[in-house]
């Protein structure tokens, strides 16, 4: 009983503890006035001088979301969100667009530099590149508030056609690209949050990898948002052309304010035939203090389309921050063999409540589907596991195995698995595996008397729970999120 | 040295240790033997700072600093190390990382710097060839899908890495088997040294065939009821237990 008790009270000590990345950036922005309509849907189309066809689907959006009602079918709790009391649009104030790394604010690199992010470009040696020892370049996008400030290694990977940039760029580098794949995954009429998106996104990524190419580096996209009452909607889009391969990466901050902050998101990923995509998320929202005043809102739609033969995209998230996370990102298994995978990890802690699983919708034949989700709940948080798998008629021989697991500390949080299974195909094969398990004071006294501190012992107890997850992290993120993952429960590393 | 004052003790409540004096010299083996119920396991929880067990009156002296004062992780950094009877199952840890972080601990605690990869391995491979192991168990989670043998083994290893003043080793024999026994006998007997003592509890004479101890203690009832060398092992096993007022089931 003690020992359990005392996590508990440990847990509710690390509330306390501050938030790493809840600093502000003092810098001069640009704001359109708070809510959300014609006039300011207009204005975000006209900053970012976008063609017409662009401007008339943001409002076609717009008319369909003010159709539409916010789901309530998730288990989560919160008051209502006043949309009309938002910012919609903030822009760090730049004189000139920046062409360079050199001409972007210090502020704002500083900024950076504080988050642990590289946006200054390594100068790499000719012939040095993936030695020993050295670490591997990462591409990165920073997006700050509502726009892209800074894209790295855009011109090494210009070489070999590879498209990275701001959505905003891109809608001007490749209209064709972006008028062709753009809501071709999430359409903008998919639900509440992804239409308010599309009204209002602001920026985001954009990739291309051209046919046959395997792109040599990590790309990386890092939102942050600083200005205060503002909601972030930015929008990535990837598409693999044939036989291509590419590994993402998404980071995200905030920092702390007592106001909730919104932050809806579109991801649409397309796989042609034989590409593969890897998606991996750290999401680190700032997620409210223990009273859970303050914190992001996180409504996220995430979805990858398997459009061709042998595809394959593969989501690996760790969440650990927001206030309220709402995030099922799924594959569309459209061409015959494709293989869709899901690898979470969600930390929830004081009162912080997470509803989020993935989708995998098997289409094509002989696809595949691998869903692992390990939910780690503790001090009042509640989790949600929500997954569907569903096996269309034509889907022969489709292949699905889910492994859900929760892991709870203290007796005041709630862990909950809703998995739905549909299946339209007698040949195919889906499998669920479930388990509930608290961390026991056997453990916890085990690890004591082998010398460690009853910190160290959930943090160690936790990553080997998470392991099967945090293995599919690239290496340079799987620390970092070993890491946050002693953060999250108990704040003893630095 | 370790010296244990009218030491009492509860569980939930319960009187379970009624006033234990028991006095361990450096390098000592002393054996505690008793029936079920008797307080053995309770006794070794209490000494490692279990939580849920109280200790309501006297003292228990480490090398001059009153253990009882001392958080179980400060207890084993001070150089006591409890042998699980049963040792805990934790997944997705490799044992390698477990017994690391748990080095790295240790050290800390004592004011000194982590061990680097390379020499902690180079110190992993010399405690499993002295103790005739293969270093193939490291690479597994800790004692998950272990057999009996193998989980006491690690123990062992767990022991030999640490290198604690004082081990208890508690019901180590349980659940094993003759040839079980003697392997873990053996790497236990590998680690006794002039400086380290040890506190073997157990419930059968058989275990002390192999771990032969310098002195033998009888707790029946939460106390010592009698003390004496290595025959009074023996005479336990030929008489069992009734002469402390204790009828054994089967």
């Amino acid at each position: 009983m003690a020992a359990t008790h005392e996590t508990v009270e440990q847990v509710r000590a690390l509330a306390e503890q501050k938030y790493k990345y809840g600093f502000t950036t003092d810098i001069d922005a640009e704001t359109a006035p708070k809510g959300l309509n014609e006039d300011i849907i207009r204005f975000i189309s006209a900053k970012k001088e976008e063609p017409e066809w662009l401007l008339q689907w943001r409002l076609r959006a717009f008319e369909a979301w003010k159709t539409m009602q916010e789901p309530h079918w998730p288990k989560l709790d919160y008051g209502p969100i006043d949309y009309q009391d938002a910012y919609y649009y903030a822009a760090p104030k730049l004189k000139n667009k920046p062409k360079s790394l050199d001409e972007v604010d210090p502020e704002l690199l500083r900024t950076y530099e504080k988050l642990g992010i590289p946006l200054k470009e390594q100068a790499i040696l000719a012939g040095v590149e993936g030695t020993e020892g050295q670490a591997p370049a990462i591409a990165v996008d920073a997006v700050f508030d509502s726009v892209s400030v800074a894209t790295t290694y855009k011109a090494k990977l210009e070489e070999m056609g590879i498209i990275f940039c701001a959505i905003s760029e891109a809608v001007h580098k490749c209209p064709e690209l972006v008028q062709k794949y753009l809501g071709s995954v999430v359409p903008y009429t998919d639900n509440f949050f992804a239409t308010l998106n599309s009204a209002a996104f602001t920026d985001g990524s954009f990739v291309y990898i051209p046919k046959g190419v395997r792109c040599p580096m990590e790309l990386s996209t890092y939102f942050r948002i600083n200005q205060a009452n503002t909601g972030q909607f930015e929008r990535t889009l990837i598409i693999a052309d044939e036989g291509s391969y590419v590994s993402y990466l998404e980071g995200c901050t905030a920092p702390q304010r007592d106001e909730n902050q919104l932050h809806a998101a579109v991801v649409e990923l397309v796989a042609l035939d034989n590409a593969t995509i890897k998606y991996s998320t750290v999401q680190n929202w700032y997620p409210g203090d223990a009273n859970g005043v303050g914190g992001i809102y996180n409504f996220v739609t995430k979805r990858g389309a398997c459009r061709g033969v042998n595809s394959k995209i593969s989501w690996t998230q760790v969440e650990t921050g927001s206030a309220i996370t709402w995030k099922y990102p799924s594959c569309i298994l459209q061409g015959d063999n494709s293989v869709g995978e899901f690898y979470s990890v969600a930390i929830t802690n004081n009162r912080q409540q997470a509803d989020t699983g993935t989708k995998m919708i098997h289409i094509g034949k002989n696809t595949r589907s691998t869903i692992v989700s390990k939910g780690i709940s503790a001090g009042r948080a509640q989790q949600t596991y929500r997954g569907l798998v569903k096996i269309l008629p034509r889907a022969e021989g489709a292949r699905n195995h889910t492994q859900c697991d929760s892991l709870l500390i203290g007796d005041q949080c709630g862990a909950h698995t809703v998995p739905y299974i549909e299946s339209r195909n007698r040949s195919a094969r889906v499998e669920h595996e479930a388990t509930t398990a608290k961390i026991s004071e056997d453990q916890l006294f085990y690890c004591r008397q082998r010398g460690l501190s009853e910190e160290d012992a959930v943090s160690l107890i936790v990553n080997g729970f998470c392991k099967e997850v945090l293995k599919e992290l690239p290496m340079e993120f799987a620390v970092e999120a070993q890491k946050l993952v002693g953060i999250s429960l108990e704040g003893s590393v630095g | 040295m370790i010296e244990i004052r009218n030491l009492h003790a509860t569980v939930d409540g319960k009187e379970i240790l009624k006033g234990i004096d028991l006095t361990i010299g450096p390098g000592e083996v002393h054996a505690i033997m008793g029936p079920n119920g008797s307080g053995k396991s309770t006794l070794s929880y209490v000494l490692a700072g279990r939580d849920g067990y109280e200790v309501t009156k006297g003292s228990v002296s480490f090398y001059g600093e009153d253990l009882l004062a001392m958080e179980p992780e400060e207890r084993a950094a001070a150089g006591l190390f409890l042998a699980f009877q049963y040792p805990v199952e934790i997944p997705g840890v490799a044992n390698m990382t477990f017994l690391k972080s748990a080095l790295n601990a240790m050290r800390k605690h004592r004011g000194e710097g982590d061990l680097d990869a390379m020499q902690f391995l180079k110190l992993v491979r010399e405690k499993t060839r002295s103790l005739n192991m293969t270093d193939e168990m490291l690479k597994r989670a800790v004692n998950v899908g272990f057999s009996g043998g193998e989980k006491k083994r690690n123990e062992t290893l767990q022991m030999a890495v640490l290198e604690p003043k004082f081990a208890i080793l508690d019901e180590t024999d349980s659940g094993l088997d003759i040839d079980a026994l003697k392997i873990v006998a053996d790497g236990v007997n590998a680690l006794r040294s002039p400086e380290r003592s040890m506190l073997v509890i157990t419930h059968y004479q058989r275990l002390l065939n192999y771990i032969v101890p310098d002195h033998v203690h009888v707790l029946a009832h939460g106390r010592i009821q009698r003390s004496g060398g290595k025959e009074l092992a023996l005479e336990l096993e030929q008489k069992g237990y009734k002469d402390f007022g204790v009828e054994e089931a089967a």
